[in-house]
């Protein structure tokens, strides 16, 4: 078992005592980040990843992992105690989670949610050990048709899985690559899109974007709803704990199918928050108290929370061997990589063994540490969710500004993460989807290097997405989801007709 | 006559923002397609130029805007009783985004610290109704723990104003 020696090997980087202090600082930080609206595990990491410029890539790596492990924590925390998602994929937590507060058992959930999350986590992580190399062995195969293949895949599951009008789907990822285009064109070294001004030779940062998509359009929507934060008060003590794990046990095959459906939409990129939807519905249906849910059933906990864990930790398999994230904040470590010199990818897991190594015990380590710290500090996190909105606002602004400003020390990405904001509001109201825009944002320039590489290959013919088996039934696999919502949508007018048909007789 | 399409007065409609924001995007899919045209979407001798991709992109982009822009106007009278943002919506919304903007321009002109200080003043003092003691803690604050945290600790400079000079930073 060579993984094994190699996860002993990546114990070893990862257990020094200052990665130990990085791991804990980054969990108290991400929970900090998950509770506060306006701050979510993507532009949290992305806000302190300039500050990590300096330090090594493997403790920066974990600290920013563990920032995450920490928002994915921390959003149970408001969704349970004050029927308020700090993260989009707890809402599902709070159908059953906010209820068992109000009677009076939000120690119990607080406890379920947590102990989920850290199963949910840790399949995803044993997972990523054994999957990984594999795939990433795999992948050293790959030319860019290929690549540019698994990158349709990547977009055109958006588009066929995703709970959005695929035609705005389709719209805010374009949006995406267009912006990613804009600037110097690293092939030809022609100026793309500038029209003229200096501002935008480097082109947009998908930092920028992310901190003004996610940080300011949330802050915006959240002032739309005039949020007061009047929630439930939490009480955990070792008893409670003892008395809720020895609960848990009964609710096994709940928990086993939530992580299955939890890994394979973080792998594929449908996401943390569809997959902790979809995981409720299941465990709604094929629960024996099925009719309970809602009204505070504690399997209503385990499912989402589960899901949701295990979609957000299993996103970073295919960020790691193939450089394509599963999710907005795994995009943004990605983006992280490469501003440390790190070419994520299959390449890494044979170059970068002890970075990859040490992230991946880092994984273990840091959901423990979490989920320890978590259960001992409840009490803090919902005492900073009663501080008034009109004293946290600005403050995350000013937040906001600074790590947009610190991306590149350029003001003009200031006002460009101001535009961002506006530009979340309106497209977070209107169902356009964020995720894809970050993503093509992020991927644009890989996706066109694919493309004109494979085009330079076959001189042009589109013939080459199906020269060989593999690629060809990656395209083909595709272009099936891609029009996946078509067929739907088909099916649907036909039982429509039906219907009237029926009715009309 | 109540007809469904009444929405309470003052309040935007949810189909006039989405055909604004279907034709934006129609428009910056058509600059897109310019700009690829300016730098050229055909076959060099070494391979596709520069505008190749973006050109794509910026047709799909187009084609997606023109159709969400188009089922709008087609199902307008229907889409009518949807409302985007209500009146007493749209103030604190507006509370939050015009400081903002203010904001960004001041860190512009005197630098982060100190326009971070007076917009979380100000904020507090209008907007929470604070007194002049909590905003002030707050205001004051902030901007020097952030000062410790980036400036002396992790040495990342932040952007300064005429203020932080003549203190000698």
């Amino acid at each position: 078992m060579e993984e094994i020696s190699n996860l002993m090997h990546g114990f070893a980087v990862a257990l020094t005592w200052k990665n130990l202090l990085f791991m804990f600082v980054g969990i108290l930080l991400g929970v900090l980040i998950g509770v506060l609206p306006g701050l979510g595990g993507a532009n949290g990491v992305a806000i302190l990843l300039p500050l990590t410029f300096t330090m090594p890539p493997t403790s920066a790596i974990i600290m920013l992992s563990c920032i995450y492990w920490g928002a994915l924590f921390g959003g149970a925390i408001t969704s349970i105690l004050f029927n308020i998602p700090g993260e989009p994929w707890s809402v599902a937590t709070t159908f059953d989670g906010y209820p068992m507060a109000q009677k009076g058992h939000a120690g119990e959930a607080l406890t379920a949610a947590f102990t989920s999350s850290f199963v949910g986590a840790l399949v995803a992580v044993v997972l990523i050990t054994f999957l990984a190399p594999l795939v990433a062995k795999f992948a050293l195969k790959f030319g860019p048709p290929e690549y540019f293949a698994i990158q349709l895949l990547t977009f055109c599951s958006f588009i066929g899985m995703g709970r959005e009008p695929p035609l705005k789907t389709l719209a805010a990822m374009m949006l995406g690559f267009a912006l990613a285009a804009v600037g110097l064109d690293t092939v030809t070294g022609t100026l793309r899109m500038t029209f003229g001004t200096t501002h935008l030779l480097q082109g947009f940062d998908f930092l920028v974007a992310v901190i003004g998509l996610f940080g300011l359009g949330e802050i915006l929507i959240t002032m739309e709803e005039g949020l007061s934060f009047k929630g439930k008060s939490a009480k955990i003590d070792p008893k409670i704990v003892l008395r809720t794990w020895a609960k848990l046990p009964k609710y096994w095959v709940t928990s086993l199918r939530s992580c299955a459906i939890g890994c394979w939409m973080g792998i594929t990129p449908g996401g943390a928050t569809p997959a902790s939807f979809m995981s409720y519905g299941m465990a709604r249906r094929f629960s024996k108290t099925g009719e309970k849910f809602g009204d505070g059933e504690i399997e209503g906990v385990v499912a989402p929370e589960t899901a949701a864990h295990a979609a957000g930790t299993s996103a970073l398999l295919p960020m790691l061997t193939l450089g394509i994230p599963g999710s907005p904040t795994a995009a943004v470590l990605l983006g992280g990589l490469l501003i440390w010199g790190l070419q994520p990818g299959p390449l890494l897991f044979v170059e970068q063994k002890e970075f990859v190594w040490g992230l991946i015990a880092s994984m273990y380590l840091g959901n423990i540490v979490g989920l320890l710290i978590v259960l001992t500090t409840v009490p803090w996190w919902a005492a900073i969710l009663r501080i008034p909105f009109s004293i946290i606002a600005p403050v995350i602004v000013v937040i906001c500004a600074i790590g947009a400003y610190t991306v590149h020390n350029n003001m003009f990405d200031v006002v460009m993460m101001l535009v961002f904001g506006v530009v979340g509001y309106l497209f977070k109201k209107l169902k356009y989807p964020l995720a894809p825009l970050v993503l093509a944002l992020v991927l644009g320039d890989m996706a066109e290097t694919a493309f004109r590489q494979s085009m330079l290959l076959s001189n042009g013919s589109m013939t080459i997405f199906f020269s060989n088996w593999l690629v060809g039934s990656i395209v083909t696999l595709a272009l099936v989801i891609l029009c996946y919502p078509l067929f739907t949508w088909f099916t649907g007018r036909l039982r429509e007709k039906e219907r009237r048909a029926t009715e009309a007789r | 006559m109540a007809t469904k399409n009444e929405v309470p007065a003052g309040a935007i409609r949810t189909r006039a923002v989405e055909l604004a924001v279907a034709l934006a995007i129609v428009a910056i899919g058509l600059v897109v397609v310019y700009d690829s045209h300016r730098v050229g979407v055909e076959w060099a001798e070494d391979g596709p130029r520069s505008g190749y991709f973006p050109n794509i992109i910026g047709w799909i982009l187009t084609a997606a805007g023109g159709w969400i822009a188009g089922e709008t106007l087609y199902r307008w009278k229907a889409l009518g009783g949807a409302v985007f943002v209500k009146r007493d919506e749209l103030k604190p919304v507006l509370l939050m985004l015009l400081p903002t903007i203010v904001y960004v321009g001041l860190v512009w002109l005197i630098g982060i610290y100190v326009a971070s200080a007076l917009y979380i003043g100000a904020f507090m003092r209008l907007q929470g109704r604070y007194g002049w003691l909590p905003a002030l803690a707050v205001a004051l604050g902030v901007p020097s723990a952030i000062f410790a945290l980036f400036e002396l600790w992790f040495l990342v400079p932040l952007p300064k104003g005429p203020i932080e000079r003549m203190l000698g930073f």
